[in-house]
């Protein structure tokens, strides 16, 4: 089948430095002394802990049970005992701490019993469940969940595999494409099926020769409507919405999603975790990751999830002069904030920097609108006057020239000649407008509070008034059935003036009777001498109480 | 803390005006070879007068100075400004100039990127509206030995009838003004080389030159000098082709006055031109527009840099209303 490529405007293309670690096979890292799994696996969801100290596991073991719509399964990722359960660091830029289970390794490494899905023996949601029960998330980076994103299975004409790997230094995909083609296709092939998709298309940068004749010669047997394609090797070539434009030619707007479209993307690394899971029933608990940069044995590892940092550099080696360490590829990484953090499934690279490899930027220089970023920009932004608005906290313009497009993919600060951190800039913006976002939502529930108290004081009052002229209405037909037989004295008085009294007297004293005091639950003493008070009042204005009927 | 990227294409704001100076060499060779080898020593006295310009201001502001004088942008507009004055300009006027450019419009705006108007544009225009003799006084194409040369811009007694013709805008224009006078007659009579001045309409391919280079690099794009260059052709044709005895032909136009170094090397400024693509077509086109109908019925020969100051004041304009298609929406521009 031959696919007609499309393209996307912008791109650059850093040096690859792919060379460092593809060479060597995959190899599986040996049993760390310690596991870290954090309950905090998918996308804005923390899991509810299942296992208490002290307790055995297998491994594969169902540890953490997943909690709301995004949540999954969290699993034991070698067998031993839970020795603590306790917050601990990410592999986060903000270093932030979650709840996580600390295993001691028994040496055993001994699965739990675990049998394949039949596919066709179950209904769809039952294999979604599976995939959730199994802990499979979107192992690109972002860690969304696999079975939301099958979501309803209908309306999806393509299913593309990413395995584009466009950020620099990064082989973790390439290796597992050249050795495990047919496993990853596997994969594929039952996304497809999962979400009733026509066609698949997998997308593989062109620099990655061998990947791409492994994976063609592995969907040679599977049938016309898989494809393995080769794209031009352009960053970001390997971001979602850039991949899906180059394969199919449509261009998904910020804030809607593939399956809008008739597409949806997964990366190679998903559909492999996906062929475990139903192929053998594993649940996710080790993926491939590349250890690169300034290290004596460059290379792809299999390392099993929870897996501490600083344990897993050391089968690398580090060199005396790295002076930090960066998660993911040097072009949307982070910078690692401790190396006591676990292997999480969205981490497909640790690149150890040194000032050599990753000088440090020149300093920084006036923008001089040479729009050299928005020539780099995939997003078609105008990334300088986002950096105009942004640094002017004219954010209100920054969103209306489309901030919220940008997909922070670095382009625009890679070739700024003024070497203008412009990203930072975009964070900072959003951030801000995020955090106004939040404050006036906060006031704008204060605000409905506090109008929904006074429409009810006001619905009170007039419900009470109501009430009130009910009443009066009431007496005043007594009044006038009974008026001339029991009280001819009152004869000598305007009768009208009298029901007003009788009325006026009554809503007084019902007025009384339903406000509420401030006098209430006070001690006997207070409320003996409030009496007391109220005694001696009466006794000076005895027209008040003469008044009372 | 450093955030991603973590990776720079070796990319610099002296990179590119290096590459902005480069591609100035062919024509300073064919000026200084075809017309008058004392371009050089104006480059010299510009390229000082801004350098000391730019640290005096600097120092005034209490800004670092070797980042801003290292950055090669004040001796950018210092050689366009020697370019585009006469050669036998007196060297204080040169000086007065290249002040007028850095200190006034650069850096009274906040210094590099900051600038609304184009530097070198403006001093050009003020410098014509103050001194309209000595900025006219062009010599032949090598017409004056050197030593005359270097005494008519070092102060010595200037007999103007004796050294300064025209140029061949100037020529047209007030040759026209005579009763019967056609292009075709001043042509005949005056400097003119194949299509413009003598020797000067060599400058014109060597600008082509550079600009291409500029192209080559990514420096500039095409769509400004495409923009200025075909709306320059475009309408000089139409006049021409309706009287050619009172309209110059489009090639005269283009190989005249400013024309080529505008279109590579003024329209191209980023920092005081439109920034989108149809943003940059619509400036440039209509700076030619502009320039064409100063040259044919304003009250100067040339009126590049005019066109350039006008169309400066309305980029904020253009560039709202010319912005980009974002990915993944259709039809809706940012407003």
């Amino acid at each position: 089948m031959i696919t007609r490529l499309f393209s996307f405007k912008g791109g650059v293309k850093p040096e690859s430095h792919k060379n460092e670690s593809s060479g060597t096979p995959i190899q599986k890292a040996p049993l760390p002394k310690r596991l870290v799994i954090p309950l905090r696996q998918s996308i804005r969801s923390t899991a509810r802990c299942l296992v208490a100290p002290g307790q055995r596991v297998l491994k594969g073991e169902h540890i953490g049970e997943g909690e709301g719509g995004l949540g999954t399964s969290v699993h034991a990722s070698t067998s031993g005992t839970v020795v603590e359960i306790a917050p601990s660091p990410m592999a986060h830029a903000s270093g932030l701490e979650t709840l996580s289970i600390v295993i001691e390794p028994d040496g055993e490494d001994r699965w739990i019993d675990h049998t394949p899905l039949d596919l066709h023996s179950v209904s769809r949601e039952e294999a979604l469940a599976w995939l959730r029960g199994c802990g499979i998330v979107g192992m690109g980076g972002a860690g969304f969940p696999t079975h939301v994103k099958l979501g309803g299975g209908r309306g999806i004409d393509t299913l593309v595999i990413n395995g584009a790997e466009c950020e620099p230094w990064i082989t973790c995909d390439d290796r597992l494409m050249r050795e495990r083609a047919p496993e990853v296709l596997s994969g594929a092939m039952i996304l497809r099926e999962l979400i009733g998709a026509k066609q698949v298309l997998v997308g593989i940068e062109d620099n990655k020769p061998e990947a791409i004749a492994a994976m063609q010669a592995a969907a040679s047997g599977l049938g016309d409507d898989i494809s393995v394609v080769p794209v031009p090797t352009l960053y970001p070539a390997g971001g979602e919405k850039q991949l899906i434009r180059v394969l199919t030619g449509v261009e998904i707007p910020q804030g809607k999603l593939g399956t809008d479209f008739g597409v949806q993307c997964f990366n190679v690394g998903t559909a492999n975790a996906v062929h475990r899971a139903i192929r053998f029933g594993e649940p996710l608990v080790s993926r491939v990751i590349t250890l690169t940069g300034n290290v004596a044995r460059p290379g792809n590892y299999e390392v099993l999830l929870g897996t501490q940092v600083s344990e897993l550099l050391d089968l690398a080696g580090p060199k005396a002069d790295t002076d930090r360490y960066i998660v993911g590829g040097p072009m949307m990484g982070t910078e690692l904030q401790s190396l006591s953090v676990p292997v999480s499934k969205g981490m497909n690279c640790i690149i150890a920097a040194s000032p050599a490899l990753f000088p440090p930027p020149p300093p920084e220089l006036p923008c001089i609108r040479c729009g050299a970023c928005a020539r780099a920009c995939p997003a078609d932004l105008q990334p300088f006057e986002l950096y105009w608005f942004s640094r002017a906290k004219n954010f209100g313009k920054a969103q209306e020239y489309h901030l919220f497009d940008c997909i922070e993919c670095g382009c625009c600060a890679f070739v700024c000649p003024s070497r203008i951190p412009l990203v930072d800039y975009y964070r900072f913006a959003k951030g801000e407008i995020w955090a106004r976002e939040r404050e006036l939502q906060a006031s704008d529930q204060a605000r409905e509070r506090f109008e929904f108290r006074n429409f009810r004081q006001e619905r009170e009052k007039e419900e009470k008034a109501a009430k009130l002229a009910a009443k009066a209405a009431e007496t005043r037909a007594k009044l006038a059935e009974s008026g001339e037989a029991a009280a001819p004295a009152a004869e000598t008085e305007d009768p009208k003036k009298a029901l007003v009294a009788a009325a006026l007297a009554r809503a007084k004293q019902q007025q009384a009777a339903v406000t509420p005091k401030n006098t209430d639950g006070l001690t006997a003493d207070v409320q003996a001498e409030i009496a007391n008070i109220e005694a001696r009042r009466e006794k000076l204005n005895p027209q008040d109480a003469d008044k009372a009927p | 803390m450093i955030n991603s990227p973590y990776i720079r294409k070796p990319a610099s704001v002296q990179g590119v005006m290096l590459a902005v100076l480069t591609a100035l060499i062919p024509a300073i060779i064919v000026y200084a070879s075809q017309i008058a080898a004392v371009v050089l020593v104006n480059l010299a006295i510009a390229t000082i007068a801004a350098l000391a310009g730019e640290a005096l201001v600097l120092k005034l502001r209490g800004r670092p100075l070797a980042p801003a004088l290292s950055d090669l942008s004040a001796v950018v507009t210092a050689w366009l400004l020697a370019l585009c004055f006469p050669p036998i300009l007196p060297w204080w006027a040169t000086v007065l100039g290249v002040l007028i450019a850095i200190v006034a419009v650069k850096h009274l705006y906040g210094g590099l990127g900051q600038n609304p108007f184009n530097p070198a544009m403006v001093a050009y225009c003020a410098m014509i509206v103050a001194f309209p003799s000595l900025m006219s006084q062009w010599p032949a194409a090598g017409q004056l030995d050197f030593a005359t040369q270097l005494g008519l811009v070092f102060g010595g007694a200037r007999e103007i009838d004796a050294i300064a013709s025209a140029t061949a805008l100037d020529t047209i224009k007030t040759g026209l003004r005579a009763a019967g006078a056609t292009v075709q007659s001043i042509m005949g009579e005056g400097n003119f080389g194949l299509v413009s001045g003598r020797g000067w309409e060599w400058l014109a391919p060597a600008y082509a030159l550079g600009g291409l280079y500029l192209l080559a690099r990514g420096i500039i794009t095409w769509h400004m000098p495409a923009a200025f260059l075909g709306a320059l052709a475009a309408i000089s044709a139409a006049f021409w082709l309706a009287d050619p005895a009172h309209y110059a032909s489009p090639l005269f136009h283009l190989a005249s006055g400013g024309a080529m170094l505008g279109a590579f090397f003024i329209v191209t400024d980023p920092v005081s031109g439109a920034t989108t693509p149809r943003g940059k077509l619509v400036f440039a086109a209509c700076i030619a527009l502009v320039a064409y109908i100063i040259r044919s019925f304003g009250a100067f020969p040339e009126g590049v840099a005019f066109a350039v100051l006008l169309l400066n004041i309305c980029v904020p304009l253009i560039d709202m209303n010319t912005q980009p298609r974002v990915f993944g929406h259709r039809g809706d521009k940012a407003r």
